[in-house]
């Protein structure tokens, strides 16, 4: 099986090759239906893998770097990534076929890279994959690098790439070893592991886009074509993810005090929060599905923070609820995500826009992606019974189970981790309502968005695939689970039951249970009761009639879109949650220009806000660097006689170095 | 025999949720009027006017989708199905395994979602307004809703509600400061969930001040009957589950016979009546505060929550 995971990389590779032959529209087909069969495959076999046993041992590949050779293996935890992968990547490249087809090189290179990345037995194997993908999915940022906006996103994304290149580096060098069966023999012990810790948090967390180093996602995500942001939001933040749980749970071992938890705990909350509600004030569809990948990365990310506190406390069932709701959520949040970010690819085709003040209505004129996007949306929401309400109950349990840990301190943090990720539980909910309210219901606001139509084929097809699974995983997340299992046990102990209760999930023996067949059983009841009794006592066709709207006035005819000002707009829908919480967590800003009285002019409301982080952070980034490069200048001033005696100090500096590495 | 019972008990108790929503408001109502020195409408009129608006057929707005003829059956039955959820007269009714209180507050999510997005339909300023309001009120009432659960969590080890119910009545935990807390902060919350005063008034006519009203705006005929006898069910459930939990006393066993379903029947109608009761008070004397400071009055309710989780935490530390 091993082989033909490593087949399916080299495949890819293949396809990146071919994409280089120019052979216009045909090229594209090959590329893409490739793609898409080889993530099917990529599921397949991960799923296969879950179910009926993993692959013993490690598959050495016959080439690799000078100190040893690349290895491949498949373990619980990255098989249920790679089944994330698989899945994603087939829904968006089914969705890409309908499309333009450009971005062909990048494409198979990301898909590939992350396939890698996942597959990845050693240290070197994982930072190339890891690398590739952060590369070619900043070609994809790139693409449309016309303007100005993507050129910027593009810079500022390889920017934070370097970043998590430049701490993964360094944290895995740390590791002691690059094999990482001889790691998890000898973890990492003292302030090697603290250093681990502090790198792996900084690196992986800049990739998944946790606060405060998030500030790159909401630009690059939607800068790349649709399928690809579906891609970066669904699955390379949880590659990142992955990471962040292969190095710090995995890796570094049970040996860890539990007290790590508590910076994830801590990040993830604060990204949870941030992201939300700057989901809900954002005014481009895709700016704000990003944001939402932000709350739901830090989702996780407190999940894997609590299963490492559960591990150091030794509640083994509690590490496991912990563990499972982190597994979960990821592989819910990818797919809803995915879904998503390609509704936000269909309208923007059929509307020419995904600016939510220049859409709505849609749901008129594109009936099946507004289904898909309501799927999308609900589970965004937590709504029972999807799949996002299944892994949030979860998180949650593990939450309220917090108290479990014994220690006043960390029974307080795990409280205050309840309500904040509460809160950004029921922002999401609001985040979603705003974003499917203005660009499906309600009016069209321009003319291209009147004359929208549903989306082809293949984008429809692209949708499906993520929703039906959606929909599967909310009514069976106990079968999703056991699939988990593995996962699990690499996370928190070879020990470790899945939270799993039959289908339904449970949060432990004796507590309580979640059963969506059951809720859904309940609800279908009830609803064909209610259908029939009120259609018995009322059995009349709806009438139709102009909007009522609390008695405003008609617009005059040549409105064809009614009143363009009586609809609710992206900022005013913002307003409650940007005044409520903006004006504390994003510097949001409110100001009223009144002319004086006599004036003509009109008054003006104007209203923003600014992330903190992106004030804090890059200005002394930008001085560091500016400093940095002051001093480089000063050696292009060197005379040659400087210049040479540099190069020769550096050479015996480096003699000096391997020599008493050698000695040691 | 055990298992006839908790089906028999858990009918009884859906019919009687059912029949009670609209008494439940009608009470309130008329003992408002009492207590304002008016005469008031029977407690009755409720049935009344639900069952003129349901044989009536819905105006919809001319852009108006298929959310608008859905959304109020969907609301609706996900209220239902939690209302189901919460104990009632009886402990141990049928659906008692599943009636979580996490899954509680996903259902009456899902009946929100669905009346916000009702409200967004037709496109309309007042109902985009009240469907961003009301989503806005949530963002705080759902923490302390969560973080009220977890002082139960703590008591009981579980959000299993019957089981909270149970503990709670039988633990001999006695008066406890940390439960008055969470009592006062699931009050709160429910006057929010509910759209009552202090958050939202349900008598008002003015668009302006409207939350819930302001998404009803373009509903009519059967769906506004839908869509009144959804909020009223929900505040019977609202009222239910904090006696449920509060007011755990004269509640029937598991298992037990028609005979303490009698009393635990008595004693339910008379803790809702009070309940109804002390509503009433409540909004009488109280008035509607501006919306942008319901923040803060549910800030403080989640406030109140969290210490008395913090006070939970200190009081079993030394036990």
């Amino acid at each position: 099986m091993l082989t033909a995971l490593a087949l399916g990389l080299a495949l890819l590779g293949l396809l990146a090759v071919v994409a280089l032959v120019p052979a216009g529209r045909r090229a594209g087909l090959v590329v893409l239906a490739g793609s898409a069969l080889l993530s099917a495959g990529f599921a397949l076999l991960a799923a296969g893998a879950l179910a009926f046993g993993l692959p013993e041992g490690v598959l050495v590949l016959p080439f690799g770097p000078a100190w040893g050779a690349m290895s491949l293996a498949l373990d619980g935890l990255s098989a249920w990534f790679l089944l994330l992968l698989g899945l994603v990547g087939l829904s968006a490249s089914l969705f890409a076929l309908g499309g333009p087809g450009r971005g062909l090189v990048a494409w198979p290179l990301f898909l590939g890279g992350m396939g890698l990345a996942l597959l990845a037995a050693d240290g070197f194997t994982l930072l190339l994959g890891f690398e590739l993908m952060s590369l070619a999915s900043w070609a994809l940022v790139a693409l449309d690098h016309r303007e100005a906006g993507n050129r910027e996103a593009a810079r500022l994304y390889l920017v934070f790439a370097a970043l998590a290149g430049t701490c993964l580096v360094p944290a895995f060098g740390l590791l002691g070893a690059l094999d990482f069966a001889a790691i998890r023999a000898a973890p990492p012990e003292g302030w090697r592991a603290v250093a681990v810790l502090a790198l792996g948090l900084i690196g992986a967390g800049a990739k998944a886009g946790l606060v405060p180093l998030h500030l790159w996602l909401p630009l690059a995500h939607p800068a790349a074509p649709s399928p690809a942001s579906a891609l970066m939001s669904g699955v390379m933040t949880k590659v990142a993810l992955y990471v962040l749980a292969r190095l710090l749970l995995d890796l570094c071992g049970p040996v860890q005090p539990g007290w790590w938890g508590v910076p994830l705990l801590a990040a993830g909350a604060a990204s949870a929060l941030l992201g939300a509600l700057r989901a809900n004030l954002e005014e481009d569809a895709k700016v704000a599905l990003a944001c939402s990948t932000i709350e739901n990365v830090g989702l996780v990310t407190m999940a894997l923070g609590l299963a490492l506190l559960f591990r150091g406390a030794d509640l083994g069932p509690m590490a496991a609820l912990a563990a499972g709701a982190a597994l979960l959520h990821a592989m819910a949040h990818g797919l809803f995500k995915a879904l998503l970010f390609l509704v936000a690819g269909a309208v923007q085709h059929a509307a020419g826009s995904r600016r939510l003040d220049r859409l709505g209505g849609l749901i008129h004129a594109m009936p099946r992606t507004a289904l898909a996007a309501l799927v999308g949306i609900g589970a965004a929401a937590a709504l029972p019974p999807l799949s996002g309400f299944a892994s949030e109950w979860l998180l949650l349990q593990a939450l309220l189970g917090g108290w479990r840990l014994g220690e006043i301190g960390l029974q307080v943090v795990a409280a205050a981790a309840l309500a904040l990720a509460a809160m950004a539980v029921a922002l999401a909910a609001a985040a979603m309502l705003r974003l499917f309210g203005l660009a499906f219901l309600g009016r069209p606001r321009s003319p291209r968005g009147a004359g929208a139509r549903e989306a082809n084929r293949f984008e429809l097809a692209g949708m499906a695939v993520p929703a039906v699974l959606t929909l599967l995983i909310g009514l069976f997340p106990g079968l999703a689970l056991a699939l988990a299992a593995p996962g699990i046990r690499v996370l928190v102990g070879p020990a470790a039951m899945p939270p799993v209760v039959g289908l339904a999930i449970g949060a432990g023996e004796g507590h309580s249970a979640y059963a969506p067949l059951v809720v859904l059983l309940l609800l279908g009841l009830v609803l064909v009761t209610l259908w029939l009794v009120v259609r018995r006592r009322s059995p009349a066709l709806a009438e139709r009639g102009p909007a009522w709207n609390g008695g405003f006035i008609d617009p005059p005819p040549e409105f064809v879109f009614g009143d363009p000002l009586s609809q609710p707009s992206a900022a005013g829908m913002a307003q409650p949650l940007r005044r409520m919480l903006g004006g504390s967590l994003l510097a949001g800003r409110e100001a009223v220009t009144m002319p004086p009285p006599g004036d003509t002019r009109p008054a003006r409301l104007e209203a923003g806000f600014e992330d903190r982080a992106a004030l804090a952070l890059p200005t002394p980034a930008a001085r560091l660097r500016d400093a940095i490069a002051d001093q480089v200048e000063r050696l292009r001033g060197l005379t040659l006689r400087g210049s040479l005696s540099l190069g020769f100090a550096t050479l015996v500096g480096l003699l000096a170095l391997l020599a008493w590495l050698e000695a040691r | 025999m055990v298992v006839l019972g908790a089906v028999l008990t858990q009918m009884l108790h859906v019919a009687l949720m059912l029949a009670a929503a609209p008494l439940a408001v009608g009470l309130i109502r008329w003992l408002k009027a009492r207590m304002t020195g008016r005469r008031g409408a029977s407690p009755l009129q409720p049935f009344r006017d639900l069952a003129k608006l349901c044989a009536k057929r819905p105006l919809l707005a001319e852009n108006a989708s298929v959310v608008s003829e859905v959304a109020p059956y969907l609301a609706l039955a996900a209220t239902v199905v939690a209302a189901s959820l919460v104990p009632g007269f009886a402990r141990g009714m049928a659906f008692a395994p599943a009636a979580d209180l996490v899954l509680v507050a996903g259902l009456l999510a899902m009946a929100r979602m669905a009346l916000a997005l009702n409200g967004m339909d037709a496109g309309t300023a007042f109902g985009g307004m009240g469907a961003a309001r009301e989503m806005s009120f949530a963002v705080f009432a759902e923490p302390a809703l969560l973080v009220s659960a977890l002082s139960f969590a703590i008591l009981a080890g579980s959000t299993n509600l019957d089981q909270i119910g149970a503990v709670l009545r039988d633990g001999a935990l006695g008066l406890r400061v940390s439960l008055g807390f969470a009592a006062v902060a699931m009050g709160a919350v429910a006057l929010a969930e509910n759209a009552r005063v202090p958050v939202d008034n349900p008598a008002t006519h003015l668009e302006l001040t409207m939350v819930h009203e302001a998404m009803l705006l373009e509903a009519s005929g059967r769906h506004l009957a839908l869509w009144e006898y959804q909020a009223a069910l929900k505040l019977t459930l609202w009222l239910a589950l904090i006696a449920a939990v509060f007011l755990p006393f004269g509640a029937a066993p598991a298992g037990s016979g028609p005979l303490a379903w009698l009393v635990g029947l008595v004693a339910w109608g008379a803790k809702m009546g009070g309940l109804c009761l002390a509503l009433a008070v409540f909004e009488g004397a109280i008035a509607k505060m501006r919306v942008f400071r319901v923040p803060e009055f549910l800030g403080a309710a989640l406030l109140l929550a969290l210490l008395a989780a913090a006070l939970l935490f200190v009081s079993t530390g030394f036990a």
